[in-house]
């Protein structure tokens, strides 16, 4: 029996519900714990990050226009769908040394993640909006709506179950995102984005980029378009960002990558994440005859 | 316009005249009572408000001596002070030939209900019979109501064809259209009945909001959708139609919140008893205790102003 | 009629005249101003460490009412640090039900000394005493009865998570509403549990320093609440001092700006409430006269000085001229005036500058072509005054559809489709608030869905409640002032 030459898949970046190479054409070597070669990952640009925005800014309107139910059957299928491909996840997770144990305990702990944020998709509105009981004829009560595209910036560890805590609090609300993946241990992301093709998820809701957060950060800084930045990156990178944001008043919401941080906990999740990312509408409607 | 053409429709109607917003008028008409009266613009005030009272008595108990101290006071509402006649007295038909007796030829009016008040219930024929019979009397004005249930009902064109039977009914005398607001319910309905009004009615014609009949009467959001529908109204056909809000008005203070209203309106043209009235009875005591307040510096007693007063 | 005014005869106008004139109605009650204003810091009135004062002046009659002391860096420093004691040491500890009773308490005093401070607020911000007596004062009042409640509830404020105060809350408030916006910044703060460190805007800090009177009759613990008077700089050291882990600031998009870059570096919190080019959005289905009220209420109340203010009208073409017709005819009743005459309308501008801006944008507007209309009415010889102005034949890329005027002037455009309203309401870098004025209930809803702003008032303008959230979208700002929701924004989870 001749050796089969195995077909090695081509990491791609998952950009408005294609997957695409950098526009730059750049790649960076990615090995395993080992030192071996594993793939080439796109370098992504800041012209990949404005295509991206452009993407988010068209599946903006359709998306947060769905129903909570919907929105949150569709995270739920995406957690069905990363529970399928686990052991591939769990391997891509070890790329970067973890055990296997470990591995497999962060892809649990994400699918888990998704899940949870499934389940918030059509309650978070009932624990964050209200009705104010006003002194006049009005009926007035406040709803929540999506801040619209926002920028989200992995950190480097934790490369599955951090991107998918920052990515599920921001588009169970009915925000998209660009994201950018951790840069030492990207290929997770890969995987990711293939799980959120098949999930029902509209394309350009959530755009994964590969690549340079030095490179990047300064673009996720100033891109008006971008109405919050969520993240956990050095405090170099967060002055930048605030920098940045300052300039079109984004919301900004940035933990701090060189303290360690348990994304297992609890208390990483849950209503008020959500609430991080969202604005509130309050409405004064007349009472009368 | 001709009451055959009147829409059937309150839907059409609203379409064509708008409507109202409940919250927000209410809101508008608040601000009225936040102006603040002082010195020589209150007497202004107070003396224009009673020499626009409809001075009313329409009990079953009135007798020919009750009219005969109504047109008494009327004529001269405070034996001290220089305070102006009330525009008219306001009395049941039957009472028309005893007030013509003590204020006929002076410029105190005669008004009557008439039209089968208060609710208006009786065959047009017996309504109009009322009305030639006060104009017979010496009444110089009438005081009617509209049919509510032909309104309530869309039957806008029988409503305006009754009005219109008696304004012709009235011949020199002036006409008031009362609409019993507080049976049409919704300042919707007030602006809608208001227009259907004045479009078969004359120049110098009046609206007016109630009977006194009823619970609720003049408020100054129904005063201010009437006030608003008549400036439409001249607006647009340049025909002045007169206002008068009637019942619940019993203070000094009320009064002059109507006042406010209808100067910041409709204007200084408005503003005299050819245009506006107020339809009450207790509210000119008030007046002229104010008036008598600001004359001589004391705050007065009030039975010095009623022969009524309940002692206390 | 509102569908045939168009053919009105304009011959038939009404005649607003003067055949019955109001007499001066002024306030006369005294609002015991002192002539020397200190510094409000760690429960006493401290003179400024260098000593320097600056003058307040009556916007209406540009005289000056009294000296103000000019708190410096090491003033801010000495403020922060009482605070911060009072902090941990008293009010960080102290049941959240007896923080409550002082808050119920303040609401009472103020309710006391009511007339007082809606004078002093006249004087000193030449707003009419019958806004400041009947919205500023009584509203403040309300904040601290509504907020004065949460404090021992926190806990209901976010379900399944511990949360803390932050400590010391660094507050700088604009000069368009200065205690209300004193008592949106302090109740909830106090109510949470941090202490605060205020500066009052420059040329309004009368109000502020007597809250600090308040403060003492009520026997607020010393430091909880501090008070520092001065101008940017003063400011910019509350904002950047390092014991102030929250700040919260409400002013102009330029200076919130400013502040986010300043703190670019720090991990501080923040709340930003800042411009607006609210668009008031009129559909041809809408009842006219309120909706005509409405107008006014939201561009020319307290002379347009709201970041809220509903600057930009957008009209159904088809009932534009009716609009315009009933709003001219509006405004020749405003009465502009001395600010303490009981029925004055619109008051004096705040300040010589903010004239100069608001004169410059109108004089925009009529250079790129716009057409001016004023109600005509005669200002008083001294003072800052403007007149209730409209613009109409105002296209979208004009600075005064486009620029915060913060005054009395109202630019007027034109819409087809409720499409192109949302578009044009849109069409800005604010977010603030909008309004909707519609007789169809249906389209209420869906237009607040579509307007991206913080508050959508429906058939009325300008509504405040402490219980109804208060903030922007975009440019804005962001964080919410009021309710629940701006309750959490004084408290951090843990």
């Amino acid at each position: 029996m001749s050796h089969r030459l195995p077909i090695s898949k081509t990491p791609k970046c998952y950009v408005g519900g294609a997957f695409i190479r950098s526009e730059s054409g750049r790649v960076t070597e990615l090995n395993d714990a080992s030192g071996t070669f594993f793939a080439n990952i796109p370098q992504c640009t800041r012209k990949d990050l404005r295509n991206a925005v452009e993407a988010a800014a068209k599946a903006g309107p359709g998306w947060a226009k769905r129903s909570a139910f919907n929105r949150g059957q569709i995270l739920y299928r995406l957690a069905e769908m990363m529970e399928a491909r686990s052991i591939e996840l769990a391997k891509a997770v070890a790329l970067g040394g973890a055990s296997q144990a470990q591995a497999a305990r962060e892809v649990a702990a994400s699918i888990e993640r998704v899940v949870h944020y499934a389940g918030w998709a059509d309650k978070y509105e009932q624990i964050l909006g209200s009705v104010n009981p006003v002194a006049s004829a009005h009926f007035n009560f406040t709803v929540t709506e999506p801040m619209g595209i926002i920028g989200v910036i992995a950190p480097d560890d934790s490369p599955l179950l951090a991107l998918v805590s920052l990515i599920l609090p921001a588009i169970t609300s009915g925000n998209c995102i660009v994201v950018l993946a951790s840069n030492t241990q990207p290929y997770p992301s890969i995987l990711l984005g293939e799980m959120l093709a098949t999930s029902d998820l509209p394309g350009g809701v959530v755009n994964l980029l590969t690549g340079l957060r030095s490179e990047m950060v300064p673009t996720f800084a100033t891109h008006e378009h971008l109405r919050a930045l969520s993240g956990a990156v050095n405090a170099e990178d967060r002055k930048t960002l605030k920098l940045g944001a300052a300039e079109s008043v984004k919301r900004v919401r940035l933990l701090k990558a060189e303290q360690p941080i348990d994304w297992f906990a609890d208390t990483m999740q849950g209503a008020e994440e959500i609430r991080a990312l969202i604005e509130f509408k309050t409405t004064w409607h007349p009472v009368g005859a | 316009m001709p009451a055959a053409k009147a829409p059937t429709s309150l839907r059409r109607l609203f379409d064509e005249i708008g409507t109202v917003d409940q919250v927000g008028i209410e809101e508008r008409v608040a601000k009225f009572t936040t102006r603040s009266l002082k010195k020589n613009s209150k007497v202004f005030g107070l003396r224009l408000a009673v020499s626009m009272v409809d001075l009313t008595t329409l009990e079953g108990k009135d007798t020919p001596g009750k009219v005969a101290s109504l047109c008494q006071k009327a004529l001269r509402p405070h034996d001290v002070g220089d305070i102006p006649p009330t525009a008219a007295v306001c009395v049941y038909p039957a009472m028309v030939k005893h007030a013509r007796k003590h204020v006929g030829g002076t410029q105190v009016k005669i008004a009557s209900v008439a039209t089968a008040f208060p609710s208006g219930q009786a065959p047009l024929k017996t309504r109009l019979a009322e009305v030639h019979a006060a104009v017979k009397d010496g009444a110089d004005e009438i005081d009617m109501v509209i049919n509510r249930g032909a309104f309530l009902s869309g039957e806008f064109g029988r409503m305006q064809d009754e009005i219109a039977a008696v304004v012709e009914a009235c011949g020199q005398a002036t006409l008031k259209v009362i609409l019993e607001v507080s049976e049409l319910e919704t300042y919707d309905n007030i602006r809608a009945a208001s227009f259907l009004a004045m479009r078969v009615i004359r120049p110098g014609d009046f609206i007016k909001t109630s009977t006194g009949k009823t619970s609720s009467n003049a408020t100054l959001g129904n005063n201010q959708v009437m006030l608003e529908a008549i400036r439409d109204h001249f607006l647009a056909t340049g025909i002045p139609i007169a206002m008068k809000p009637a019942g619940g008005i019993r203070t000094a203070k009320q009064a002059l919140h109507f006042l406010i209203a209808v100067k910041e309106t409709l204007g200084d043209e408005w503003l005299n008893n050819r245009r506006y009235r107020f339809g009450a009875s207790a509210l000119l005591n008030d007046l002229v205790r104010q008036l008598e307040k600001e004359r001589t510096g004391a705050y007065q007693a009030p039975w010095n102003f009623s022969e009524a007063t309940e002692g206390y | 009629m509102p569908k045939t005014s168009s053919k009105t005869n304009p011959a038939r106008e009404l005649v607003f005249g003067d055949l019955w004139e109001f007499d001066p109605a002024p306030e006369t009650a005294d609002p015991k101003l002192k002539p020397r204003y200190d510094l409000f810091i760690n429960g006493s009135f401290v003179p400024p460490r260098a000593g320097k004062y600056f003058a307040t002046i009556n916007p209406a009659h540009e005289t000056k009412i009294a000296d103000i002391a000019l708190a410096d860096a090491s003033d801010v420093d000495a403020a922060c640090i009482a605070a911060q004691k009072a902090f941990t040491s008293v009010w960080g500890k102290m049941p959240g039900k007896e923080r409550g009773k002082y808050l119920y308490r303040i609401a009472r005093l103020l309710q006391d000394h009511a007339r007082e401070f809606a004078i002093a607020e006249t004087l000193d911000g030449g707003k009419p005493i019958k806004e400041s007596r009947d919205f500023d004062v009584p509203m403040a009042a309300a904040h601290f009865f509504y907020h004065a409640g949460w404090a021992d509830k926190l806990e209901f404020l976010a379900p399944g998570k511990r949360i803390a105060p932050h400590g010391v809350v660094g507050q700088v408030i604009p000069w368009n509403f200065p205690l209300l916006m004193l008592a949106w910044k302090i109740a909830p703060a106090l109510a949470a549990g941090n202490c605060v460190v205020l500066k009052p805007a420059e040329t309004t800090s009368i109000t502020a320093l007597k809250f600090g009177e308040i403060c003492q009759e009520a026997g607020l613990p010393n430091g909880v609440v501090n008070i520092v008077s001065g101008a940017g700089e003063t400011g910019a050291a509350v904002i950047q001092h390092p014991l102030t882990t929250k700040v919260a600031f409400t002013g102009s998009t330029e200076v919130g700006k400013s502040i986010m870059r300043s703190l670019a570096g720090t991990d501080k919190k923040m709340t930003l409430e800042l411009g607006g080019k609210a668009a008031n959005i009129v559909f041809d289905d809408a009842p006219l006269d309120q909706a005509v009220e409405g107008i006014v209420n939201g561009i020319f109340f307290n002379q347009g000085h709201v970041c809220c203010a509903g600057s930009r009208l957008l009209v159904q073409e088809s009932i534009a001229d009716a609009v315009l017709a009933k709003l001219k005819r509006r405004i020749t009743v405003l009465r502009v005036g001395d600010p303490m005459d009981k029925n004055t309308d619109l008051g004096a501008i705040n300040s010589r500058e903010q004239l100069a801006k608001i004169t410059d944008l109108v004089q925009s507007g009529v250079a790129e072509g716009a057409e001016m209309h004023d109600n005509g009415c005669k200002l008083p010889a001294k003072g800052f005054f403007f007149r209730p102005t409209i613009f109409t034949k105002v296209s979208m890329s004009h600075r005064i559809a486009r620029e915060e005027i913060f005054g009395p002037v109202l630019s007027i455009l034109t819409f087809r489709t409720p499409e192109e309203a949302v578009e044009k309401a849109n069409n800005t870098p604010y977010g603030l608030s909008a309004g909707v004025w519609t007789d169809k209930g249906s389209r209420i809803l869906k237009m607040s869905t579509l307007l991206k702003a913080g508050v959508v008032w429906a058939n009325t303008y300008n509504k405040f409640d402490p219980t109804s959230p208060f903030g922007g979208y975009k440019e804005s700002g962001f964080g919410r002032e009021g309710g629940k929701q701006g309750m959490l924004d004084y408290l951090r989870v843990v």
